[in-house]
């Protein structure tokens, strides 16, 4: 399989200051992802990894260093052009599952394609595909706060992809399920990535892990092991 | 962002906490119903009056008992009795020049009896030049004569509608009627006149001003004239005039000890008027008061929201909300927040429009209800405004939320 870069980093910085207090959290990473690799990062709490996922998924910005995305460097991108990648670019799934509580299934996986500008008939016919594709049609209409864990997750997935991301980043997406569901969860990647998604997955579950291609191991802000 | 999601999600949102939403736009609901039902109060109002100026014409003098304090009402409107005014004073009256008819009046409510049928009427003691003084013509019979007003005459004309309610379609000329256990002979029916302002003649009668004082009240003044001027630009000098006659007849030789008022009818109304209007401006400054404080509350409740739903908007960020979408999203909320208030209020005050012109009809005047469309778009306006202006700045503090920080919150 060829392989082409996706997104490096070099020497990436943060440094959270409060008050006068000056904490690095990440302490100059170089990393290089490429198309349809599916990557665990994994860290013990306080190593940096989530920092370093929500920068890599544009959600917050370096101190200092690089960032190349699709061969362009990230650094002068305004907070509505960062808004815009993490819309049509990043399909996020969270660890708390993150949706739209009262709202149902449908609407919730839609969220992403409204931000995006699809058109109506369009977002319902995806949405509609998606949420089968996870397994939950017969769930459609139900309210998000109605579901499991699990299928809350599934969701999720489902809503990460409306928008045929380059780069889908999970974030602990199996830190509130149990073993069975986890399990599920990994097959669900697993598919993914045989459909040739790429995968970043941030945990420190060891049966996760063994899942992807490449495991990279941060602590204290370093990469410690590639 | 799609809009009526937006809408279906406000909506929802403030269905959730049912008792804060009805709290938070109760405030508008008054101010709105407020505003349509102070507008077509006043409009109802100002067609009474405008009907009644009409009515009565614009040459008419009226000379009430009692002087008047500067700026204040005649006391006799407020339920004095004065007995200053005398038949003698009607009588120099119609002597100066330019008064074409003059008449004095007084009224009492009392029983008719037609054989068995009864009826409570206002009873008027009029002079014979009253059809002249007020416009009003006799179709079937006459009026009662100045001879018969002298000589107490029993004779009586009655309304159109007194008249259908004591006989039907029969001829009344001619009948006894009783009023006050006397015995009365029809002579005449007015036409049909319509009420007129705040009384409608059509449900009284009228019987000669002398056999009104001696029979019926056991009195010798009147309680009102009324001088009809031969053409209205002589009004202002005969006002004067009118004065000069009642003070040498009163012995008066200062206005300041004035036992009567005279006034044109027009200008008596035309103060009226005033008033209504100034009242009609200040309970709609109140009414808008009452909005803007909605609207407060709006911006209260939205700023509350936007705080609970922190975590919400950075998740909606990091989907790929850009700060114009999240801007919108919450204005949108507030204007239909604003504007569910504002379609109540309406509702609530056309209705409640309806019902004071209906019960203000059902006692008999010509009041009109009045809803003008431009009442409804000025309230739809200001709901439009108002939503904006108290939903913008939380709206805005919304947009400025960063993404990873607002995720975060819990």
């Amino acid at each position: 399989m060829k392989k082409e870069t996706l997104l490096s980093t070099h020497n990436l910085k943060k440094t959270y200051i409060t008050g006068t207090v000056k904490t690095e959290v990440l302490k100059g990473v170089d990393l290089e992802i490429h198309k349809g690799e599916f990557v665990v990062i994994m860290g013990h709490s306080g190593s940096g990894k989530s920092t370093l996922m929500h920068i890599l998924g544009f959600l917050d910005i370096p101190t200092s260093g690089t960032y190349i995305f699709e061969d362009k460097d990230t650094k002068n991108f305004n907070e509505d052009q960062l808004a815009e990648i993490r819309n049509k670019k990043i399909g996020f799934v969270f660890q708390a599952f993150n949706l739209l509580p009262r709202t149902s299934v449908l609407e919730n996986v839609r969220l992403p394609m409204i931000y995006a500008g699809v058109k109506e008939d369009e977002q319902i016919k995806r949405a509609k595909e998606l949420i089968d594709g996870v397994g939950l049609s017969h769930r459609i209409n139900n309210l998000s706060n109605e579901l499991s864990g699990g299928e809350q997750q599934r969701v999720a997935v489902a809503r990460s992809l409306v928008n045929n991301p380059l780069l889908i980043l999970a974030d602990e997406p199996t830190g509130n399920l149990d073993s069975k569901s986890t399990h599920e969860m990994m097959i669900l990647f697993d598919e993914l990535h045989k459909k040739g998604h790429t995968i970043v997955v941030v945990t420190h579950e060891d049966n996760v892990a063994h899942h992807a291609q490449r495991i990279i191991h941060i602590k204290d802000g370093h990469i410690s092991d590639n | 962002m799609d809009i009526f999601l937006t809408i279906k999600l406000a909506i929802r949102g403030l269905l959730s906490n049912k008792m804060r939403a009805f709290l938070t736009i109760l405030g508008v609901i008054i101010g709105v119903s407020g505003i349509i039902v102070i507008v077509s109060v006043g409009n109802g109002a100002e067609s009474l009056i405008v009907n009644q100026v009409q009515s009565i014409g614009s040459n008419l003098i009226g000379v009430l008992p009692g002087g008047t304090e500067e700026g204040e009402p005649p006391v006799a409107l407020m339920g004095v009795v004065i007995t200053t005014l005398k038949n003698d004073d009607v009588e120099a009256i119609g002597k100066i020049p330019h008064v074409q008819a003059v008449s004095g009046y007084n009224k009492t409510v009392g029983q008719i009896v037609y054989k068995n049928r009864k009826s409570e009427s206002t009873i008027n003691g009029v002079y014979s030049k009253y059809p002249e003084v007020e416009d009003a013509i006799v179709t079937n019979g006459r009026f009662f004569s100045k001879a018969e007003d002298s000589g107490l005459a029993r004779v009586v004309i009655l309304g159109s509608a007194i008249k259908k309610e004591l006989f039907d379609e029969g001829n009344p000329i001619g009948e006894n009627i009783k009023i006050h256990n006397q015995n009365f002979r029809v002579i005449g029916v007015f036409e049909k006149r319509g009420a007129s302002g705040f009384t409608n003649n059509d449900s009284q009668i009228f019987i000669p001003a002398k056999t009104m004082q001696k029979l019926v009240l056991g009195i010798n003044h009147m309680s009102i004239i009324k001088i009809k001027i031969d053409d209205s630009q002589y009004i202002n000098q005969t006002i004067p005039a009118i004065q000069n006659v009642l003070r040498t007849r009163h012995h008066i030789s200062s206005p300041s000890e004035d036992d009567f008022t005279v006034a044109s009818m027009a200008q008596r109304l035309a103060t009226l008027q005033k008033i209504t209007g100034s009242i009609k401006l200040f309970l709609t400054a109140i009414a808008f008061i009452a909005l803007i404080v909605g609207g407060i509350g709006i911006m209260n409740v939205m700023y509350i929201s936007v705080t609970e739903r922190t975590h919400e908007i950075g998740l909606r960020k990091a989907l790929g909300a850009q700060r114009k979408d999240i801007l919108k999203q919450f204005l949108i909320e507030a204007v239909a927040i604003t504007g569910l208030g504002g379609i109540i209020g309406i509702i609530i005050g056309v209705i409640f429009s309806f019902i004071v012109a209906f019960v203000i009809q059902y006692l008999g005047y010509s009041w009109d209800f009045i809803v003008t469309s431009d009442s409804i778009i000025y309230a739809s306006l200001a709901i439009g405004i108002i939503g904006v202006t108290f939903g913008y700045s939380p709206a805005k503090r919304a947009s400025s939320y960063r993404a990873i920080e607002a995720l975060r919150y819990e």
